[in-house]
Order: structure tokens, then C-alpha cells, then sequence
């Protein structure tokens, strides 16, 4: 365009095309994750240089030895070893075995990560179907989404920490109270997005409709879902990184042993001896959460392949 | 503006006598293609066009002529890969800096957030208009596409044709020589567009302004314009050009003489001549717009 | 009061009022003693006999949701805006902040509890203030972005200046986006602040209050000390709610006809 601006004319092609070469922003979009995890990992050891603990690394790493020691000048709380480990550390908290002669870090955590991804899995599927039915309820009526909408938003308000102690005393099945968990955080977002998406097509579609003597649940089937699918998604990533969320708490309060949640109040009590576990496991709930996601996004792709305008979703 | 006399005048002579006007739009072998490759499109191809002060121009013709390119190169809203185009004597860039010309595109992109009366002060406001003169401007112009009672109101609230009449007083709010249109009337019905081709002759007559008009209508073209430029697709170039020798004030009856007739039959043939056998696909506005995107 | 206000917040008033009836009332007559869900009377009555700690309970854990969630959306704010400008820094970091809103935060609660000790505001304002950076700056970076492309060409044709075009159409554009972002955010906030005092906390912080008083099996005093969670969330909903209606009096109007 004219005036060069690469903010007006990237914005304004960034809105209207509908088929980017595809592997032109994928790099780009793994070039900027990985620009930004190094530039976090640069930032971090920074920190710790400047105002940690003194570094005394010696050891060989792929067959240099190394010997490096550094008073850093200044003292800052948060640098120190305890607060922020090394990132090699707890690299190596991966590697070494969670307990004595065990399986290393990285496989127990592997495991609990993927017993919480199953009733992260439960909880959202089931979140997903109550989101979606009752935004289809509000849908079609007005006054139920006036009564009741205002108490869908003030459920989210109810602290989940609240409601979980409750549950989980109420339904004597660990696992079950650990979904409803989840299912209680995730069916929000669908909620939304499915009102969103469920009105989000050309008002003049309706009348067409009401020309054809459509049903409401033709209308439904043949127009509103169909048209609700993009912000659907945009709803369900929100809610596969709330139902990880969910899980995670969920099994903290019900006191499940196999997930990640206990594995978070293990390490936790333990910080002092091995502050690396923590944040392990940390990064392994934080990879739980991606996985899901990229699971969504990789379901969006196929489902939706070339049949709709890429929506940029209010969510 | 640069007026050269010695200039050899082209067939561009407006119906009425404009002794030395100055040109106000100047192509020579302008052209324009989109993309690269097997897969590039030349919406434009050598065009020539002059025109002059005062002139009401239209540019008709099928899908993928490359009217509405034209338009935008004038506009400078995109480049040309060909040829030269100068705007007032300046490159379309200078032009555009210097606030030459007012637009006024198919839809009417009014902003929801801003009342009718400051829609209108928009452009006033980017130019750096003092505030009672903006206030006062927007009044005229309210009055002028017959909106006052709008003023408050917000663009919702008003039907298609109300909507781009407040577009069409935004373009003149800041006193342009030059008004670039296209298809502003496109969606609207034939009544309203009627009455909507006379408002605007009305103003054309009263500001001395040139006007440079896309459009699919023949009757429109021929009704508003001292020149149809006939113009044919791939590749994009100029046909044909129609002078259109009706005298300047024209009203409803003007629609039902014989010249008016005749003029707009030979508008027609002029287009079903270049009629291809086969109508493959024209440049689509998404195509276009990635394009411009890439390029 | 008009007429169609009154239409509004008439059937969820009644919703309320109808099932704390029925509520209060069911258990009376079926003589049950909820456990786990005791009666209204009895919830009312455990408000206002641990009123005091509950107030400095509220306040705490208040102040660590709105102190997060203002820090966290000036931040998200400025951080979108910057990003918004340069189009390599959108592409680059807007995925990766899409991402990092997935990244259950809350699991970093332990941390910042060993960071800044257990009697501070701040574990939890950090907490609050990252949950919330993340959706406010996605949102400002699609609002900002997320424009007509007619509506740019028309800033074009003026010659405006960035500038300009930022402050007459990205910015307008953008505010729904942004409230949007700011309604999640207050959400996010209140349950961050409560659920990160999971980990340890004054006795008094609404998280650790319900915690213990489950614990104890004291389930009135805990639902007392949800109910004023559930009342902080609200009325910060209900503050933004009321932020948008002032500054953007054209949305509800607008809205309406849909």
C-alpha cells in the first residue's frame, strides 16, 4: 500500500485473506515461540546473575569440562536458588529419578500428566455438551437467558476451590468429583461462546429461513450451528485450558495420588530439598495445557478445513 | 495544477466549454497487474485517459474491466505497475498528502461509534480543522444531503441510501476539487438512486467539482456524465469513449429525450461489442485485496 | 425506573428469590439437616455472627484481586498496544500469548507463596495479575487489529497519520474487544485470588477461611464465606458492566436490536 506503513497494510491483509500460504506463519509462529522461550531463558539466567546465588558450576557437558564460579553482585530474593533454580536443574530434575533408584522425574510426571488429561478430557467433554446445550437454551429463549444468564456468569464467581471440598465430600467417587471439577469450569466458556456463535450469522439468513416455514430445529440444525462452529472453537480452547485447571484442583481437594495435582502438594512440601521438582512439574501442567489446546486446534483444522472465514473470535 | 497550453488537446473536450481547464487526472499507458507468474491477472492495460476541471466522468463497464482499479490508482490507494498517472499535476501520493480528493466507496464504512454530524467531521478533524469551523461545516453539509434532523442520531439508524448520502457529505466536507466514487449507489433502489443522481448533479453544479464515477448503470452513466468511459476486461482497458452532449442542467425529463436515448443505446453497443465468447473468472474482491496484500 | 430496566433484572431477581425460598422452606418442612448445603437462616445467621473475620477476609482477598487485576490489565493493555504496532511482533507474539493463556497459572501458586511469604498480598496479585495479562492482551491485539479494511482505506484516503488512525478508528474499534477481555478478567481475578490462597495464606483470606471451616465440617460459616466470594465477584462484574455502559453508551443501544 501507500504510505508504507507496515501496521496498515499487515492489519488490514491480516483481516481479509483467507488462505495464507500455511507454511509461512507456521515457522514464523514456532520461530516465535522459540525467540521468546529463549529469550525467557535469557532473562532468567540474567536474573540470576546479577543477584542469585553464587554459581559454582563444575562438571562436563558432552565431553568439555567446565568450570565456572560467579559471586553475582547484588542480592535479590526472588534470583536466589531456592526462588527461581538454575534452568538446567530443573532440566536435570527431569532426568534424575524421582525417588531413590526410581523411574526418572520426567516419566513419573508423564504418567500423572496423562491420568490428568483423561479427566481433564471427561470433565471438558462434559462441560462442552452442558455449555452448549444451554447456550442453545438462551438461544431460544429470551427469558430464560434473562433469568438465568446473570447466575451462569456468577457460578464462575464462586470460587471452584469453594465448591470442590463439597463435591467431592457429595460424590463419593474420586474421579468423579475430580470431572465435575473440571466440568464446572469449563461449560462457561462454551456458554458464551455458543450465544456468540449461535446468533453470529447474517439476520437476513433468518427471514430466508422463516420464508421456508423452517422449524426452529431445522433452524438450529441447518443455521445456527453450522454458523456457531468458529466461535465454538475459540470457546473450547478457553475451556480445554480450564478443564487442566479444573483437574488440577480437583485432585489437590479430593487428595487423587495418580495426578498431577498431588504430584504439585508432594513437591511443594518437599520445596526446601528440591525446589527443581516443583517447577517440573509445573512445566509438565504447562505442557498439559498446550497439548490440549493444540489437540483443539488441530480438531478446528480438520473439521472446518477451508469451509469457513478464519474468525478472529472475541474469546 | 500545471495547465500547459501547448499541450495537443486529446478527444476529451467536456460538453460544456471549459476554455483551458486544467487537467486534473493525467494517464498515460497506465497499467496494472496483480500477483506474479502464470497465476498474475492485468486488471489494467495501457490505459489513456485526461480529464479535465470540472468534468463529471464515468467508467462503465462488465466485471474485472478494471474500473475500480483505475479508480483506486487515482486514489492512490494502490500503484500502478505501468505507465504514468499524475493527480493534479503531482503523483497520486502527493495528491492524496495534500487532501485533494474526497472518496466515496460502495459502502458507506460510517463509524457506529460516532454520531452523524461527527461521521461527517471525521476527515475535518484528521485535517486539523479548528472546531467551530468543523461544527459549522458538518451543518452545511447536513443541510446540503438534507439530513439535519440525523444529526445525533448513529449510522444504524439509518436506511442504506441516508447512510451514503453522510458519505457523500463526509467526501465534501473538506472542499475537494476532485471526487472519486465507486458505485456509491450500487445498493440502492431505483428511486432512491434517481433521486440520489440528481441530488448529486446538483451538487457537481453548484461546486464546479470533478467527479470521477464508477459504475454498472447505464442510464446512470449517461445521465450524470459529460464523458462514458466504456471500458472492457481482460486485459482491463478502454474501449471506448462516449461524449455525452446533454446539456449541463439536467432533470427527471432529461431521462425521457430522444438524445438521452440515444446516447445510452450507444453506451450499450459500445459494451455488448466487447462482450467476450466466454466470461471466465473476473478478479474477486478477496482476490483483489490479497493481492494487495503481496504486492 | 424505566420499564424494559425493570424487564432486565426482574427474572433473575425472582430466580433468587424463588429458590431461596424454596430452599429455606424444603429443608424446614422435610425436617432434614443439610449437611453439606445447610439452609439459608442458617447461612444468614453464620454471616453475621463471623462478621468481623469475614470483613478482613473480603478485604484481603479483595484487595489481592483487584490490585492483580489492575496491574495485570494496564499491563496486558500497554503490552497489546505495543505488540499491535509492529506486524512481525504481532505474528511473533501473539501465538505464543494465546498459548501462555492456557498455562494453568494457578499451579504456579506454591511458588510465588515461597517468593513473597505466606502473610503477603502479593503471591496472589501476581498470580491474579498474569491469569489476567494474558486474555486483556490478546484482546487488545485483535481489537486493535480486527478492523474494516474499507474503514483503513478511508483513513488512507485522508493521509491520516498513524496516530490518527489509532485514536479515531483501531482505538474505538477496540473497546469491545477490550471489555470483553476486562469481564473475563474480573472472573479470572477473584478466582485466582481465592484458589491461590490454597496454598497458605493468613487464617482470615477467604480461601483459607472456607478451607478450614470445610475441614472442620462448619459448612454454614464456609458457604457464608463463599457467598461474600461470590458477592466480590459480582460486584466487580457488575463495576465493569457498569464502565462499559459509560463509555461506550452506543454498544447497548445497539445491541438491543439483536
Amino acid at each position: 500500500m501507500t504510505t508504507a506503513s507496515g501496521f496498515l497494510r499487515r492489519a488490514s491483509s491480516s483481516t481479509t485473506t483467507v488462505g495464507r500460504p500455511p507454511g509461512h506463519s507456521r515457522s514464523r509462529r514456532f520461530f516465535g515461540i522459540a525467540v521468546v522461550l529463549i529469550g525467557l531463558v535469557l532473562v532468567w539466567e540474567l536474573a540470576k546473575w546479577l543477584g542469585g546465588d553464587p554459581w559454582r558450576i563444575h562438571g562436563t557437558v558432552a565431553g568439555l569440562q567446565i568450570d565456572y564460579e560467579h559471586v553475582p553482585p547484588l542480592h535479590w530474593r526472588i534470583a536466589d536458588d531456592l526462588s527461581l533454580p538454575h534452568v538446567w536443574d530443573i532440566v536435570r530434575a527431569f532426568i534424575d529419578p524421582a525417588q531413590r533408584g526410581g523411574a526418572p522425574l520426567g516419566v513419573v510426571l508423564a504418567g500423572q500428566a496423562a491420568f490428568t488429561f483423561g479427566e481433564a478430557l471427561a470433565g471438558f467433554a462434559l462441560g462442552g455438551l452442558l455449555g452448549l446445550a444451554l447456550g442453545v437454551l438462551f438461544v431460544h429463549s429470551r427469558l430464560a437467558e434473562r433469568a438465568f444468564v446473570p447466575y451462569v456468569v456468577a457460578s464462575q464467581t464462586v470460587p471452584i476451590l469453594a465448591i470442590a471440598p463439597l463435591v467431592v465430600v457429595a460424590i463419593k467417587a474420586d474421579w468423579l468429583s475430580v470431572m465435575a471439577v473440571a466440568m464446572y469450569l469449563t461449560f462457561f466458556p462454551v456458554t458464551i461462546a455458543s450465544m456468540r456463535g449461535l446468533r453470529a450469522f447474517d439476520p437476513r439468513s433468518l427471514e430466508l429461513f422463516r420464508s421456508y416455514a423452517a422449524t426452529p430445529r431445522q433452524v438450529l440444525w441447518q443455521l445456527r450451528l453450522p454458523s456457531s462452529v468458529p466461535y465454538l472453537f475459540s470457546g473450547f480452547r478457553v475451556a480445554a485450558a480450564a478443564s487442566v485447571i479444573g483437574a488440577i484442583i480437583g485432585e489437590q481437594t479430593a487428595g487423587v495420588a495418580s495426578g498431577l495435582g498431588s504430584a504439585i502438594i508432594n513437591y511443594n512440601q518437599y520445596y526446601i530439598s528440591g525446589p527443581e521438582r516443583l517447577w517440573a512439574t509445573m512445566v509438565m501442567c504447562t505442557l498439559v495445557g498446550f497439548v490440549f489446546v493444540g489437540i483443539v486446534n488441530l480438531a478446528e483444522r480438520i473439521l472446518t478445513s477451508g469451509r469457513y472465514r478464519p474468525v478472529e473470535g472475541l474469546l | 495544477m500545471t495547465i500547459d497550453p501547448t499541450r495537443p488537446e486529446a478527444a476529451s473536450l467536456p460538453a460544456f466549454p471549459v476554455d483551458e481547464a486544467p487537467t486534473v487526472v493525467e494517464a498515460v499507458g497506465v497499467g496494472k497487474v496483480f500477483g506474479t507468474g502464470p497465476g498474475a491477472v492485468a486488471a489494467l492495460e495501457s490505459v489513456d485517459l485526461t480529464i479535465h476541471q470540472g468534468e463529471f466522468v464515468s467508467l462503465i463497464g462488465p466485471s474485472g474491466c478494471g474500473k475500480s482499479t483505475l479508480l483506486r490508482l487515482i486514489a492512490d490507494l494502490t500503484h500502478p505497475t505501468a505507465g504514468t498517472l499524475s493527480v493534479n499535476g503531482k503523483p497520486p501520493g502527493r495528491a492524496r498528502q495534500d487532501r485533494d480528493y474526497g472518496m466515496v466507496f460502495q459502502a458507506p464504512v460510517l463509524m457506529d461509534w460516532r454520531t452523524i454530524a461527527k461521521n461527517i467531521e471525521l476527515p475535518l478533524e484528521i485535517m486539523g480543522y479548528s472546531e467551530p469551523e468543523r461544527r459549522r461545516r458538518a451543518a452545511e453539509l447536513l443541510k446540503l444531503v438534507e439530513l439535519e434532523a440525523f444529526a445525533d442520531r448513529h449510522p444504524w439508524q439509518l436506511s442504506g441510501g441516508m447512510q451514503q448520502r453522510v458519505a457523500i457529505a463526509r467526501a465534501l466536507s473538506f472542499d475537494p476539487k476532485l471526487l472519486l466514487m465507486d458505485e456509491p449507489f450500487g445498493a440502492l433502489d431505483e428511486m432512491t438512486r434517481e433521486r440520489m443522481n440528481a441530488e448529486l448533479m446538483s451538487i457537481w453544479r453548484r461546486t464546479g467539482i470533478t467527479i470521477v464515477f464508477v459504475t454498472h448503470s447505464i442510464p446512470e452513466a449517461v445521465f450524470l456524465s459529460t464523458r462514458v468511459v466504456v471500458m472492457s476486461a481482460r486485459p482491463g482497458r478502454i474501449s471506448q469513449v462516449v461524449d455525452v452532449d446533454l446539456p449541463p442542467e439536467r432533470s427527471f425529463e432529461t431521462r425521457e429525450t430522444e438524445v438521452y436515448f440515444r446516447l445510452v443505446t450507444r453506451v450499450r453497443e459500445a459494451l455488448r461489442q466487447d462482450e467476450p465468447a466466454d466470461e471466465g473468472p473476473a478478479v474477486t474482491e478477496a482476490e483483489r485485496v490479497r493481492n494487495e496484500g503481496l504486492s | 425506573m424505566t420499564r424494559s430496566g425493570v424487564r432486565e433484572w426482574l427474572p433473575p431477581v425472582a430466580v433468587f428469590v424463588a429458590v431461596l425460598v424454596l430452599w429455606e422452606v424444603s429443608l424446614l418442612v422435610l425436617g432434614v439437616q443439610s449437611f453439606l448445603l445447610p439452609r439459608p437462616s442458617a447461612i444468614a445467621s453464620s454471616l453475621v455472627s463471623e462478621w468481623s473475620t469475614l470483613v478482613r477476609g473480603v478485604a484481603f482477598t479483595g484487595l489481592e484481586a483487584v490490585g492483580g487485576l489492575i496491574i495485570g490489565v494496564i499491563l496486558g493493555t500497554l503490552c497489546g498496544f505495543a505488540t499491535s504496532r509492529w506486524a512481525t511482533a504481532r505474528e511473533v507474539l501473539l501465538p505464543v500469548a494465546i498459548g501462555a493463556s492456557t498455562i494453568p497459572i494457578i499451579a504456579f501458586a506454591p511458588i510465588t507463596l515461597n517468593w513473597f511469604g505466606p502473610e503477603s498480598l502479593l503471591p496472589r496479585m501476581t498470580i491474579v495479575a498474569v491469569m489476567v495479562f494474558f486474555p486483556v492482551m490478546v484482546n487488545t491485539i485483535r481489537g486493535l487489529t480486527n478492523v474494516d479494511p474499507g474503514a483503513l482505506e478511508l483513513m488512507s484516503s485522508y493521509a491520516a497519520s498513524d496516530r490518527q488512525t489509532m485514536t479515531k478508528l483501531r482505538g474505538p474499534n477496540a473497546l469491545p474487544y477490550w471489555f470483553t477481555a476486562l469481564r473475563i478478567a474480573t472472573t479470572l481475578a477473584v478466582i485466582g485470588a481465592v484458589v491461590g490462597e490454597f496454598f497458605g495464606g493468613p487464617l482470615y483470606a477467604l480461601g483459607i477461611y472456607i478451607t478450614l471451616e470445610t475441614g472442620h465440617s462448619r459448612y454454614p460459616s464456609a458457604w457464608a464465606a463463599i457467598v461474600l466470594a461470590c458477592a466480590l465477584g459480582i460486584v466487580l462484574y457488575l463495576i465493569v458492566a457498569a464502565l462499559e455502559r459509560a463509555i461506550m453508551p452506543w454498544a447497548a443501544a445497539r445491541e438491543s436490536g439483536r
